[in-house]
């Protein structure tokens, strides 16, 4: 099971990277939204998958699973929920305000 | 229990929380976040003389046990730097009452100064790994509002790189926390150093470690600093002089703290590739440092350039090195604050950001003019100002270890710096003055009185290096001498 | 052309308040089970969007008025306080504690003051997504 997660991370961040490297700004957002899932999944792997019962004394379990990966995946998955609602709106104004969304023209010039 | 540890960052969330409720009063919002920053400097010279009564102290949340439980650790290191820290956002805010303006005050503008200010100080007292994660997400969520707002063109065409480049590096932050806690099942640093020296620091080790340098390297634009003099250069003045005077010093801090305590068994592999990149950073902010005549470039790559010579501190590592590159990042948070905001004076007065444009502004403002010229001094070292110390400590040092490229660049970083700022002074400050005495803009007393505050810290730190030195040795010992730190957090 | 939406309207008036219910037990039940504050929030903030999604803006904001950025700040002010409030009872910041109390209604009940941080919680979740779904949708 861990073998086909770490895969599928993999995969996901390949994905993230052939987004992230694109021109239009929604797609980037998208990369770094599918970036961070990779990293969630990666972290609960690192943690182990289904190693026992849920980690509470008395339900009659002699192994457990580590909670932890789950609480840290959960504070992340918060944070990159409020990066990406902060990307999303600033792409929006960055969209309205210099009327387009392509990072090639985007470039910042200096000495301007 | 040492609840008091976690004030300097609660202060600023609850203020910065509770001043939402207050948006129209600005009066308000000013001084209140005026007086929090004030108490909590207060508060953190308080921690820190008591630190060295009776040695490192913690608090742990929840009264969790470390290392099961998320904690705060306060040694002299990072008191030093959580109190600097709130003095400089408190002179910085003394400049923004008059120099950020009415729409952006109204903006939330003191909350998000405020959650950055939590960020940073609690990036500096966390013991825990992830929470230094998270707690530089707040750091970074609040300085992504702080780069954009106001929406201006230039802003928002460099803010979405911003955004982008430190959400990549999060990715990266999160990755190593995963590879670490996959290898070594635990993320409080005490018991993760304790662990990597039980088992030895493996290749493996060692990769993840080099993964902690990239993500930190990232944050504190070393060698990886392409993204900085862009998104530096593109908020208010003020808001620049935040950005630099404090973002980069916490992947500064993190770097010293990953590297002196969990990964210090392999130095010829990591602290190896810390000098290289080191050095690469002296070069290329030299560079950019003499060639823009963009006033904000030219300061943005100052901070690069002073990155990379701390940097050379903590690869040489040795005792006066360490302390050389403390008093030096003391001594570089203040002055570059003081100089973003003399940037932005004088762009403010002149309203140009050429060099070539401005010219005599000396003879319109005298005591802007050698405010400038005593920062410049300081920059680059010239006896009783700030810079001396940590430099004369990191160059004796270096030398000592023998690396004596590191030296050379060193020093010649210096020069270049001296010259980039000397080209500055000579074509603003010097020669026939371009502003009448009509259309002179009168220099607002908040301006004045922020630098004169900054330029006499510049003084007292350069005169008064021995009242500070028993701090800065106590900080250093703790970083060389990884035990203590982790007695203090395992074993009472 | 105006859109006939006169199902949507009916299905909204009622579904919203079984998302509103399924969000106070998604909350409550996170205590021992999953749930808590952060996916109550986000099935309650959903209610809220599909309010905004069925009525246009100008009637929900006359039914509900009060701006969503102070919701998520008292939120946020509420967990904060939750966390710093055991200074005063001179434990580490962020105990938490919880008692056995016998209640008129309910009988014995566990109460624990994680509950007012999951509420805090909550609260800045819901003011949150609300805000950051209005100021992306405001000015389209």
């Amino acid at each position: 099971m861990e073998t086909l997660i770490i895969i599928l991370t993999g995969v996901l961040v390949s994905v993230a990277t052939y987004l992230i490297l694109s021109k239009s700004v929604i797609r980037v957002i998208l990369g770094t939204a599918i970036l961070s899932h990779a990293a969630h999944l990666l972290i609960i792997t690192m943690g182990g998958l289904k190693t026992g019962g849920v980690p509470i004394l008395d339900n009659g379990h002699d192994t457990f699973t580590d909670a932890l990966p789950q609480a840290l995946i959960l504070t992340s998955i918060v944070i990159s929920f409020a990066v990406t609602a902060i990307l999303l709106v600033l792409a929006l104004r960055t969209y309205q305000e210099l009327g387009t969304d392509n990072l090639e023209k985007l470039r910042g010039f200096y000495d301007e | 229990m040492n609840n008091i540890i976690a004030a300097p960052m609660i202060i600023p969330i609850l203020i910065g929380i509770l001043l939402i409720f207050f948006r129209r009063f600005t009066l308000l919002q000013r001084w209140v976040s005026f007086g929090g920053m004030a108490a909590s400097a207060f508060i953190s010279i308080y921690i820190l003389n008591q630190i060295q009564s009776q040695g490192i102290m913690r608090l742990d949340f929840g009264g969790w046990e470390p290392p099961f439980g998320i904690l705060f650790v306060a040694d002299s290191f990072s008191m030093l730097l959580v109190t600097t820290t709130s003095i400089v956002t408190a002179v910085c805010l003394l400049y923004g009452f008059s120099s950020i303006g009415e729409k952006r005050e109204k903006m939330f503008f003191y909350s998000f100064v405020n959650f950055l200010v939590a960020g940073v100080n609690g990036s500096f007292l966390t013991g825990d790994l992830f929470n230094l994660y998270v707690n530089f997400e707040i750091m970074l969520l609040a300085s992504y509002v702080l780069i954009a707002i106001g929406g201006e063109k230039r802003q928002f065409r460099e803010s979405i790189k911003y955004v982008a480049i430190n959400v990549l590096s999060s990715f990266f932050f999160l990755i190593a926390i995963a590879y670490l806690y996959g290898t070594l099942g635990t993320l409080n640093m005490a018991h993760i150093s304790v662990r990597v020296a039980e088992v030895g620091q493996t290749p493996i080790l060692t990769v993840i470690g080099v993964v902690f340098l990239l993500v930190f390297s990232l944050k504190a634009g070393l060698l990886l600093y392409y993204w900085l003099p862009g998104s530096y250069s593109a908020p208010p003045s003020m808001i620049a002089a935040l950005f630099g005077a404090l973002l980069t010093k916490v992947g500064i801090y993190a770097m010293f703290r990953v590297f002196t305590l969990i990964f210090y068994h392999e130095p010829e592999v990591t602290h190896t590739l810390i000098g290289v990149m080191a050095a690469l950073t002296l070069i290329g902010g030299s560079l950019g440092a003499i060639a823009f005549k963009d006033i904000r470039q030219i300061v943005s790559y100052n901070v690069v350039i002073a990155v990379g010579f701390i940097l050379v501190g903590l690869a040489v590592a040795t005792p006066s090195a360490i302390e050389g590159a403390i008093y030096y990042l003391i001594h570089d948070m203040v002055v570059k604050a003081l100089l973003f905001i003399l940037a932005g004076m004088m762009m403010a007065v002149t309203g140009t950001a050429q060099i070539n444009r401005m010219s005599g502004l000396i003879r319109n403002y005298p005591a802007f003019g050698w405010m400038f010229f005593i920062a410049m001094l300081a920059l680059a070292g010239v006896p009783p100002l700030s810079g001396f110390i940590g430099k004369m400590l990191v160059g004796q040092g270096a030398v000592e270890a023998g690396s004596y490229i590191l030296v050379a660049l060193a020093f010649i970083s210096s020069i270049f710096v001296l010259y980039s700022l000397l080209r500055v002074f000579l074509n603003c400050f010097w020669g026939e003055t371009i502003i009448e005495v009509e259309e002179k803009v009168p220099m607002k007393k908040g301006w004045l009185i922020s630098c004169a505050l900054l330029t006499l810290m510049i003084f007292g730190l350069g005169l008064g290096a021995e009242a500070l030195a028993g701090y800065v040795s106590s900080a250093a010992n703790t970083l060389l001498n990884p035990e203590i730190y982790i007695d203090a957090v395992l074993n009472d | 052309m105006k859109i006939n939406d006169v199902i949507l309207h009916a299905v909204t008036k009622i579904v919203v308040f079984i998302i509103f219910t399924m969000a106070v037990y998604l909350f409550l039940s996170g205590h021992h089970n999953p749930g808590g504050g952060f996916v109550g929030g986000l099935v309650l903030a959903s209610a809220f969007v599909l309010l905004f999604l069925a009525f246009d803006m100008e009637t929900v904001r006359h039914a509900i008025p009060f701006d969503f950025k102070y919701v998520a700040a008292l939120g946020a002010f509420i967990a904060v306080a939750s966390g710093v409030g055991s200074v005063f009872f001179d434990a580490p910041i962020l105990s938490m504690t919880h008692g056995y109390f016998v209640l008129p209604i309910f009988g014995e009940t566990e109460l624990a003051t994680v509950t007012l941080f999951e509420l805090g919680v909550a609260l800045a979740v819901v003011g949150v997504v609300v805000t950051i779904i209005l100021s992306i949708g405001e000015d389209i």
